[in-house]
């Protein structure tokens, strides 16, 4: 009984633990996106071999960086609510999973919209794309098997334990895509290794916008979380009166 | 206790193998469908003997892997209705032991005989002796595999009634590797590379399955029956 | 630069633009829409409680 109430008590602390973060996120989120924007569409300067067409960097790069940085912190949580079975890690793996899911579509569509003027086609076997393609459909089927279950309990620990696994095999998937593409080298595509030492001009925007998106991840995570402890808890008190004071 | 979990071990695989044998469709299906939709492929694409010999591993190794995932969902489904795997959930002996028991019969029954099978395809496609051989080489290493991994998705979909689409879903990403490394060797062999790194990299696979899947899975069936 | 310039994106306004059209309207998405799911389930939270009040 104590554990129980302890329980909910820690659900509905984090609901207001949350409510409060929240600002501190969005509005930089709002002033980060402008500035990076501004920085990166008009200050930096074009790329001298890709002209303007690199600025699809600044949003394709984060987004790629967020895909995999979402299911990091989808993974943690999960693990955090099998080991000590926190209902709040249960909430904030569970609305980890759609936002990662969009950032690796982003990453994804923005690739094939650069890859179509640098490569000349939509999609290339690159081993980047690839194993972002496999790593949406881990998203996929982590949302497949979270909405298949009635209860939710049931549910987070089933879709917990199989973030666990997709952790396991995201180093073993990027490794062997990516060996499977030097295997089968086609068409050169060194066009795309941005790593060559950037630019500071070019490359500050893109840390801005970077950092942009990690916040924009948690203001969104924040909010989804919280609707999910108002459905998870819509039985309760404290739920009622909220929505009075609203 | 060892040597009490070593019977229990044999006592649970026998009673698994009889059972399989008395229900010949669960693990005979998975078979013909192997052999039937490989044959597709050559009546679709034309006769061809050269373009068949190029895309005979990919083709191979992908109804390979379609057969293995139409049998999953059967693994732990009988278990978990009549409610023996909650039996063996309570059971002094160690759980992920008995659950690699479960798989280990599994592969017996869908993974060798695909193996065992495979020359046969490989006629179809044009293969030679030693690509034939090597195929063989690389499924009888990634077949553990397929049966290991998708043990964890049978087992997170088993309590579901309308599991078997969503396994597929959940597994087929994790097949990614085993079908890379598997694949890419027979079409090295028949290109006459050196593959023998290939295998490597399936056996490391295989190892790091056979660790981990067991417990992923246990846990998984333990969650499933709540 | 102009403005019909920097639209022009040396010829890539194409795929520059749609990447950032694209990205605009899912995160806009991703954005909005937890604040219409909660208002949907504060309605619901309401309709629930006058329904307990009834009985």
């Amino acid at each position: 009984m104590l554990q129980a109430i302890t329980k909910l008590a820690s659900l509905k602390n984090f609901y207001f633990f949350c409510g409060k973060l929240l600002p501190w996120f969005a509005w930089p989120t709002l002033i980060l996106m402008i500035v990076g924007l501004y920085w990166g569409l008009v200050e930096a300067p074009a790329d001298y071999q890709q002209k303007d067409s690199y600025r699809i960097i600044y949003i394709h790069v984060p987004a790629a960086w967020m895909s995999l940085f979402v299911y990091m912190v989808m993974a943690t949580s999960a693990a955090a609510s099998l080991i000590w079975k926190t209902k709040a890690s249960e909430v904030v793996a569970n609305s980890c999973a759609p936002i990662g899911a969009a950032f690796t579509f982003l990453a994804l569509a923005t690739g094939s919209l650069w890859g179509k003027p640098m490569w000349g086609t939509w999609w290339e076997w690159d081993a980047r794309l690839t194993s972002e393609l496999v790593l949406l459909f881990l998203y996929l089927g982590y949302m497949a098997l979270q909405s298949a279950f009635e209860d939710k309990r049931t549910a987070a620990r089933a879709t917990a334990i199989l973030a666990i696994v997709g952790v396991v095999n995201i180093p073993i998937i990027h490794y062997s895509v990516e060996w499977w593409f030097t295997l089968h080298q086609g068409p050169t595509v060194q066009v795309l290794q941005e790593k060559q030492a950037m630019d500071k001009s070019m490359l500050y925007p893109l840390m801005v916008m970077a950092t942009a998106f990690k916040t924009y991840f948690a203001t969104v995570l924040l909010m989804r979380s919280r609707n999910e402890i108002l459905e998870r808890e819509s039985h309760t008190k404290w739920v009622q009166e909220e929505r009075e004071h609203l | 206790m060892i040597n009490s979990s070593q019977h229990a071990l044999k006592i649970l695989l026998w009673r698994d193998f009889t059972l399989a044998a008395r229900n010949k469709s669960e693990w005979l299906n998975p078979l013909l469908f192997f052999v039937f939709a490989a044959v597709l492929f050559p009546l679709g694409i034309g006769p061809d003997t050269t373009i068949l010999k190029q895309i005979a591993p990919g083709i191979i190794w992908v109804v390979a892997l379609l057969a293995a995932l139409l049998s999953l969902d059967t693994m732990f489904r009988a278990d978990y209705e009549d409610g023996s795997l909650e039996q063996l959930t309570l059971s002094p002996y160690p759980f992920a032991l008995l659950v690699l028991g479960k798989i280990f019969v599994h592969w017996l029954l869908t993974g060798l005989p695909l193996i065992l099978l495979s020359p046969l395809l490989a006629t179809f496609f044009h293969l030679d002796v030693n690509a034939t051989l090597i195929l063989m080489q690389t499924l009888l290493f990634g077949t553990p595999v397929l049966s290991l991994v998708g043990a964890i998705g049978s087992a997170l979909t088993v309590g579901l009634k309308r599991g078997s689409m969503l396994i597929s879903l959940l597994v087929l990403p994790l097949y990614v590797p085993v079908l890379i490394f598997g694949a890419n060797a027979v079409a090295a062999a028949t290109a006459g590379l050196d593959i023998s790194g290939h295998l490597m990299l399936i056996a490391a696979l295989l190892a790091l399955a056979l660790t981990l899947a067991p417990l992923a899975t246990a846990a998984a069936l333990r969650a499933s029956i709540g | 630069m102009t403005l019909s310039e920097f639209l022009y994106m040396d010829g890539y306004y194409l795929y520059v633009w749609a990447s950032y059209g694209l990205a605009l309207v899912v995160m806009l998405a991703q954005f909005i829409n937890p604040i219409r799911r909660k208002r949907q389930l504060l309605k619901q939270l309401g309709r629930k409680k006058r329904r307990g009040q009834r009985t």
